[in-house]
This record gives structure tokens, sequence and C-alpha cells, in this order.
């Protein structure tokens, strides 16, 4: 996906001979912003450390054998009775804040990921087959999308888990049903302009196949429009799993992402104990900030193109 | 207007009847309730005793046609964990959940509009530059965190504000709220900026992106050169062309608002229909979750009408029915 | 003579000794972009007489509008005027406090601009947009105000003002939203008033009668009037006097009669050669060759020379302003013989 070519922008650029590639002034016009720049390789590293979470936390939090129940609630910076160092203090378990925070990443991004990727997928698919269908069928699915689009995303979200219950799996469910809709109207959209173009009715003098006009044509122009709400949506998505699992109506306690350890910390927080929630809240904060970072950027440079 | 009003309430009856269907068949999917609200030690012939009590030994058309002719009149069934009818129960809540969504929609405005003015008209001051990044912060800020930070700040460190709970109430004008006591001020504040960070974030934005495209339209640059004081030019000229946006999209969020308010209520322990919906999803109380879904949805269906009526009002250019621009 | 002895003069200059209700002394307003100093003004002198008409004529980005909206005081950042005098009644505008011209504009100075359809507020009724412009400068009640702008609207030719006040915008045509905007351009009997273009989007025959309007209110009422146009036909048919502009500056300017039928600048004369006329029926139109140069990176010299049949090679200093006539002035080293133009 673009979140992870943006990163290399700037050691490319570097590179001799400047040919006039799509993919050249792209990258050019994203590192217009410093900031931009500095967001899409701050979330490149935050994906790294989420990937190999096992390998850089000091502790496995959720191994027992690795966990102390006597180093519990530990400020920051403190040294626990295991002689181990708890930079950003430990919670009520006795885990390794940061520990658990890397691991609450690992989940939060796999998650949020996840269910975008199945989302664009359905959604990429409906909108097209509305598009290009037209008529009845269109219309209905138009309905639906407008529907559910004008209920908020947290009640939507919220019933399924009523409905489902919950897990990983069921989760992820009701992140797709609440994103797909966005991108089933965005695809719908730009496929509608770009079928009416003449390329498109040139392929169909030709005879080509109907499968291969809409994915060898149709869609490969809808992809900005789709690369940018994919990114909105991602951080959508992420703060979304946040809020149900702080609610308890999210992930299991087995699968503690960012939004469950700071549910786990709200407890101590009346008592003084700020670093339970306030570190991972920061986590998933500086997260969700750089992806729409990053996403700003691309609607700006994406957009334009869109106009011509 | 009468014809387009009728018209558009006869299309809500129809997505109410299928929201209803939607809902209650799908809230049957989940596991039994049975065995969550009864003692597991009770004897087979006491769970069969309530089963028979809740309707739940009928088939599910049966239960469904049951409670669509409850809904009709105004029962939505009763509470597993309560016993008490699901409707009453939300409608008991419900006072509580409205006046921190005003409260906060009230914030939204008044924070968002002049914020999001100044950032329009100064756009390279550094003031503005502040504006608009904290606004950029207001919409990755995950609500419940800020909840959680406010309460730590205000509450907990600062000691100004009560953390949790509803503030005493008083009766005005037949409506009883907190908002009429100065100590229940006190206690809507904390939640009701929660709720209303999002919100004022995107009303500093639209008033922003408003203000920019209508400073330079020809007739802010004639009310200039007519001589109108500059607080004329912005407050009528310029704030009554933006405000058309910004008060529809505020309208329609009013809904959306109530719906967060889930989470503003979880973490402030208010007593409103959200949190009564948390622990009902929590306990699988079936008819309360139902209950609150169509409460909300003729809430949004109100909403979208009321708003629909406010733009015609606000907008000489459309009037209802004609369709003319 | 040096250029400001003789804008001095000019702005002196009448043929009955009358004050000038404005006199516009080598004015100069630029932008300061990003991409560089636009010289949108630069150097402009004129005046105008009571109860005259100065057409204020060129291309667009020929600076003439932002010469109007300097003269209001409507320049906004990144645009400033840098230099130079613009006399109103006794004061410099360009050197006033922010307030004070305020109070001038619409009041002793009205501007009406070229797009009617945009000028008004689509949210605000005619009769708020009206009295608002009285009541902005004078304190009278809304009763008097309403009287004042229901006369403004007959005076206008509006016919039933009475509906009309109680109009939007959008319910009334083209041209009867651009006679509003002269009705209020009109109403506190201003000294002077700039128009922008006012009849560009409208239909001919609009075109005339708000032409005439205009021309009738300001005889009556002995208002200067500065008509802005790129349009040689629509001057030449209401103008007294014409200034051509030209990147910033004023290339050419005298008397209708004198511009219209012997141009001394050529690219006043190949303005008006293609001017289609039925007396030049069936002639080759005449056509300035190449575009209006960018005002960022002007080169020094006459802006005109690059598309100009006539340059020589003095044409890469600026050229100064000559007098060839009374009251006539010129920017050019080569000036066109009189009967140039057929």
């Amino acid at each position: 996906m673009s979140v992870t070519e943006a990163p290399a922008a700037p050691t490319k650029e570097g590179g001799a001979a400047p040919v006039e590639t799509p993919l050249r002034r792209f990258i050019s016009e994203y590192s217009e912003s410093k900031l931009a720049v500095g967001a899409a390789v701050f979330l490149l590293i935050l994906v790294l450390l989420a990937a190999f979470a096992p390998l850089i936390a000091p502790q496995n939090p959720y191994d027992l054998a690795q966990v102390d129940v006597l180093d519990s609630r530990l400020p920051p910076g403190e040294v626990g009775f295991s002689g181990m160092a708890y930079w950003l203090g430990s919670d009520g378990a006795g885990r390794d804040l940061l520990s658990a925070m890397l691991y609450g990443l690992r989940i939060s991004l796999s998650v949020g990921f996840l269910s975008g990727l199945i989302a664009m997928a359905i959604g990429a698919a409906v909108g097209l087959t509305a598009a290009y269908i037209g008529g009845r069928v269109e219309s209905l699915i138009m309905r639906i999308v407008d529907l559910q689009l004008s209920f908020p995303a947290i009640l939507v979200a919220l019933m399924l888990i009523a409905v489902l219950g919950k897990g990983v799996d069921k989760i992820i469910i009701a992140l797709v049903t609440v994103q797909w809709a966005y991108y089933a109207r965005t695809v719908r959209g730009s496929a509608l302009v770009e079928s009416q173009k003449e390329y498109v009715e040139a392929a169909r003098c030709l005879g080509l196949s109907h499968a291969r006009i809409v994915f060898r044509h149709i869609l490969p122009n809808c992809l900005p429009p789709l690369i940018v709400v994919a990114t909105v949506q991602a951080a959508h998505a992420i703060a979304l799993e946040a809020t149900l699992s702080f609610l308890g109506v999210g992930l299991p306690q087995t699968e503690p992402s960012l939004g469950l350890l700071i549910s786990n910390g709200f407890e101590y927080v009346l008592s003084g104990k700020y670093w339970i929630s306030t570190f991972p809240g920061i986590a998933l904060l500086v997260t969700i900030v750089t992806i729409n970072l990053v996403g700003d950027q691309l609607r700006d440079v994406l957009n334009p193109r869109l106009a011509r | 207007m009468t014809a387009f009003i009728l018209r558009r309430l006869m299309q809500s009856v129809g997505v109410v009847a299928v929201m209803s269907l939607i809902v209650f068949f799908g809230v049957h999917i989940v596991g039994d309730p049975v065995y969550l609200l009864i003692n597991p030690q009770a004897d087979q012939e006491d769970i069969e005793a309530a089963i028979r009590a809740l309707g739940l030994d009928r088939p599910i058309w049966e239960q469904y046609w049951h409670f669509i002719t409850g809904a009709l009149q105004g029962d939505l069934g009763r509470s597993f964990v309560f016993g008490e009818p699901a409707l009453g129960l939300i409608l008991q809540r419900m006072p509580a959940t409205l006046e921190l969504a005003i409260a906060a929609l009230v914030m939204a405005i008044v924070i968002g509009i002049p914020l999001g003015l100044y950032a329009g008209l100064k756009p390279q001051s550094w003031v503005s530059k502040s504006i608009m990044a904290g606004s950029i912060l207001g919409f990755s800020l995950p609500t419940f965190w800020v909840g959680i930070m406010l309460i730590m700040v205000f509450a907990v460190m600062l000691g100004w504000l009560p953390s949790t709970g509803r503030g005493p109430t008083a009766t005005f004008l037949g409506i009883t709220s907190s908002l009429f006591t100065l100590e229940g001020w006190r206690y809507v504040l904390l939640p009701a900026l929660n709720l209303a960070l999002l919100k004022i974030s995107l009303v500093i934005r639209l008033t922003r992106a408003g203000t920019r495209e209508a400073i330079h339209q020809d007739y802010i640059r004639f009310a200039r050169a007519k001589g109108l004081p500059t607080r004329r030019v912005i407050g009528v000229h310029l704030l009554k062309n933006i405000l058309i946006p910004v008060v529809t999209v505020l309208g329609l969020e009013f809904g959306n608002l109530v719906a967060f308010s889930v989470v503003t209520e979880t973490i402030f322990a208010w007593p409103g229909m959200g949190r009564l919906l948390i622990s009902s999803i929590q306990s699988l109380d079936r008819p309360v979750i139902v209950a609150y879904l169509i409460i909300i949805v003729l809430m949004f269906i109100i909403i979208n009408l009321v708003v629909d009526v406010l733009y015609s009002l606000l907008d000489p250019r459309v009037r209802l029915g004609e369709k003319s621009a | 003579m040096t250029e400001a002895g003789l804008a001095a003069q000019e702005a002196g200059i009448g043929v009955e000794n009358a004050e000038p209700a404005l006199a516009v002394e080598k004015l100069k307003t630029h932008f300061f972009t990003k991409a560089g100093v636009v010289k949108a003004v630069d150097g402009v002198s004129f005046s105008v007489k009571r109860g005259e008409v100065l057409g204020l004529v060129g291309e667009s980005g020929s600076g003439k509008s932002i010469t109007g909206l300097s003269i209001i005081g409507l320049i906004d950042p990144p645009g400033r005027i840098v230099s130079g005098a613009i006399r109103f009644k006794g004061q410099d505008l360009s050197k006033l406090a922010e307030e004070k011209i305020r109070q001038l504009r619409g009041d002793r100075i009205a501007m009406i601009f070229q797009d009617p359809m945009m000028a008004l507020n689509p949210v605000l009724r005619i009769d708020t947009q009206i009295t608002e412009a009285v009541r902005a400068h004078h304190d009278v009640d809304r009763g008097t105000a309403l009287d004042m702008a229901r006369e403004a609207l007959s005076g206008v030719g509006i016919p039933a003002p009475e509906r009309r006040l109680k109009a939007y915008p959008h319910e009334l045509s083209g041209g009867m939203r651009q006679r509003v905007a002269i009705a209020i351009a009109f109403i506190n009997k201003p000294d002077l008033i700039i128009a922008d273009e006012p009849t560009t989007a409208l239909d001919v025959t609009i075109q005339a009668q708000i032409l005439h309007v205009a021309q009738e209110l300001c005889r009556n009422t002995g208002t200067a009037l500065i008509w802005i146009t790129h349009d040689l036909a629509v001057v030449s048919a209401i103008a007294d006097r014409i200034a051509v502009m030209y990147a910033g500056r004023i290339v050419e300017q005298g008397t209708a009669a004198e511009v219209i039928g012997s141009p001394l600048h050529p690219y006043t004369r190949g303005l008006i050669g293609s001017v289609p006329s039925h007396n030049a029926r069936g002639k080759r139109l005449y056509q300035i060759s190449g575009m209006t140069p960018s005002l960022l990176h002007l080169p020094p010299g006459c802006a005109f020379r690059n598309r100009c049949d006539f340059a020589g090679p003095l044409c890469s200093e600026a050229p100064p302003v000559t007098e060839p006539a009374s009251g006539r002035r010129l920017r050019c080293f080569y000036p066109m013989k009189s009967e140039a133009v057929s």
C-alpha cells in the first residue's frame, strides 16, 4: 500500500537521472511537506516496532513466567524486585508497560489494517459492481450504503458486537461492516466518472470482457481516491477498535490492544497512578495522528489528478 | 412544505420498520440470555418458568409479532435485568443524555465558530496555525482517552471539578435538568467538553473553510465597499452565509453526539441511556438494546427532518419542494 | 519636464480650473507574493473632475481594477500601496487610517463591481442591503432609510420598488441586480463612483440601459465616475476622457475624441483596430500579437515593446511621460502619426 512506499521517498529521490515517472512525481509532490515526510517515516517505524515487538520488548508481558505480580503499579523508571527496570512503569498485573504497549500496538495495527484491507476489497467490489451494472442494482446498493452511513459508526459497531459477541474475529467483522460502505461509495463515484470516458468506450468496442474492462481499465483509475480513503479509514478503525475495547465490548483480555491497556489503567487514574492509562493513550494518539498526517498529504497530492 | 414533510414521514416509517426487523432478528442470534440471567443453581423447573415468563419459548417470528404489536402501543418489552418496561428505562435516562448532548452542541458552537472564523480571517498568523493544529489533534484524539485525561487533570490533579456523576437537577418550565443548577454545571462541564471535542474540531474546520471561501466573494467586497463597519461585514454578511452549512452539519451531528455519549457516559458515570446500552450489551438484555435502537432511529429521523426544514428557512435560495438552486 | 511635475500639473488641470474630484499621483500598488513582487499598478497618474466620466481601459491584468480598489482602500495583503498619493477632498487616501477611509467608502466614494450575480449577498434581502449602506454613514432610522431605498430603486428605473425591496437577490434578473448595485452606489450621493466593468456580465441590450442610467445619474448629481472596462465600444459611448492602461501603467490619456479619433500609442491603436465596426466592414480586423506580459518579471523598458510593430532601439528604456498636446499624456518614444487610423 501507499503508506509503505511513501517513506522510501527521501532515499529514492537522491538517485541520479530523474526520469519523470508517475511514482517519481508522486514522491516529489509528497515530499513537499516535511511534516508529511516525517509522519511517513515515523509510521514506518511504528509498523516495524509492532512487527518486531517480540524481539524488541524487554519482556513478554503475557508469559506468566516473566511477569512478577510483586512489581505491579510501579511508577516509570522504577527497578522492581526482579531487578528489571520499568522505563514506563508497570501495570496492575506487574507487566512492563513498555512491553505491553509494543504488543498492544501490534494488535491495534493488525486489527486496523486487516479490517481495512477486507473492507476495501468488499467495498471496491460492490462499488465497481454498482457503477458498472447500474440501474436497479446500483440504486439498491447505494440506498443501503447511504442508510448505513447515516448512522454513526460506533452505533453500528456496538450493535454488531451485541449480536456477535466478543473476540478478535467479531471485532474485525464489525470494523469491516462499518467501513465497507465508505469504500463502496468512493469507488462507485470515481468508477462512474471513469466509465463515461472514451477509453472505456474504446475498450468496449474492442470487445474486451467485462472483467477485463473493470479490473484492468476502471479499477486502476479509482485507486488514488481509494488510497486516500484507506488511510483515513485505517485511523478510524484503530480508534474505533480502541473505543470498543475500552467499553469492554471489544477485544478479550487475552488480546490486549492499546485501547484495552488504557481501559485497564482507568481504575488507577483516580488514585493518581497516571502512567498506566496515559502512556498507551499517547501511543494510540501518536499512531492515529501519524496516519492522519500521511493521509492529509496523500489527499493533497492525489486530488488534483482526480480533477483531470 | 406539508407534502414534503408528509412524504418524509412516510419514508421514515418504512425505515423504522426495516430497522426494527433487522435489529430484532439480529439480536436473537446471540447466545441464549436465559443462562446469563437465571441463577445457575436454579433447577430445571425454575428455568422453564423463567423462559415462559420472558416469552423465549415461542418461535422467533411470534416473538417479533408480539414485539411489533407491543411497540405500536409503546411497549417494547420488559428488561430481563430490571424487570421493568424497556422503553420506560430508556426514556427515564434520556433527559440526562440529551442534556449532555445539548451542552456539547452549545460548546461546539460557542468555541468552534469564533476560532474557525479567526483562523479563516487570519490564516497566516501563528494563532490560526495553532488553532488548526489543535483541530487536527481534536480529530485524532480518541474520545475515551481524552475523557480519562480530563478526569485526571481537572478532577484528580487540580481538584477543580467533580470526576463523575450528574449534579443536582432543578425543574424549569416543566423540564427537569441539571443545567438549571450551578452545581449541575460543575458536573456537566467535563463530560460535555469531552463529547464536544470532535465537534469543536469539525466546526472549526467548516467555519474556516467557509470563511476562506466567502472572504473572496464579491458580495463581501461590495459590503466593504459600502463602507460597512468590519463587525457588520463579518458578523452579518460573512457569518450568515457560512452558518448555513455549519448549522446543517451540526444538526445532523446531533444524532452522532447522542450516539457517542455512550463512551462519555461510561467514563464519567453519567446516568444516561448510553451507559444503559453498554451494560445491556454486556448482560445481553435484549429488549433494552432493541428499544434503545428504535429510539435512536426515531431520533435520527426527526433530526434529519428538522435539519431539512431549518436549512430551507436559513437559505432563501432553497425552498422545499421547488428544488431550485 | 519631470514626470512628477507633469503628474502634479495634470492633477490640477481643468478646463475651468475646477478642483478635481480625485487626483491620483504616481500611484504604485504592488503585491508581495511568494513568487516575487507583482507590480500591478506602477506609477499611475490621472484625475477626474466633478461630473466627468473617465474611462479606464485595458486588458485583464493591466492593473485597472487594482487601481480602482487602491482608490477605495480595498487592497488586501499581500498587496499594498507602496507609494504615490490619492488626493480626494483635501486628503491623501493612501495615507488615511482604515477607519477614516471606511467612513468615506460607500458615502463619498462608491464602487460597483463586475458581476451583479455575485455582488449582492445571496442570503440578505434587498432592503437590508440598501438600508445598511445608508445607516453605516448617516444617523437615520430604518423608516427613513427605507424611504431612501425606495426612491433610489425608482431612480435606477426599477418598477414596483416596494416589492423588490422584500426580494432576495436570486429572485431578480441580472440587469435588475446591477441596477440595485447602482442604486446602492448612488444612494449617499457620493462625489466619486468607481465602476469596475459593471456591464461586462450583462446582455448587450441591458448594457445599454445600465450605461444610460449611470450616465444620467452622474449628470444630475455631479458625481465623478471612473468607468473601468476592457471594452472600447462601451467607453467611447460614455466617457469624457480615456486613460489606457498597459502592464500597470497608463500609456496614453486624453479626451475620448482624441484617444479614439487619433491614438498616439501603438497599443491604443491596436485596441481600436481590433474592435469590429461597420465603418470597417470587410476589412481584416487588426490583432495585437502575443500575450499580456506577466507582471511578475517585467523587464525594464516599455512593457509593450515585444508586441509592438513600431518598437525601436530606444524602447529598452522606460519611455517617459510626454505631453504632445494640452491635456494629453503619452508614454512612447515612437508615437503614431495622427492619421494612422483610417
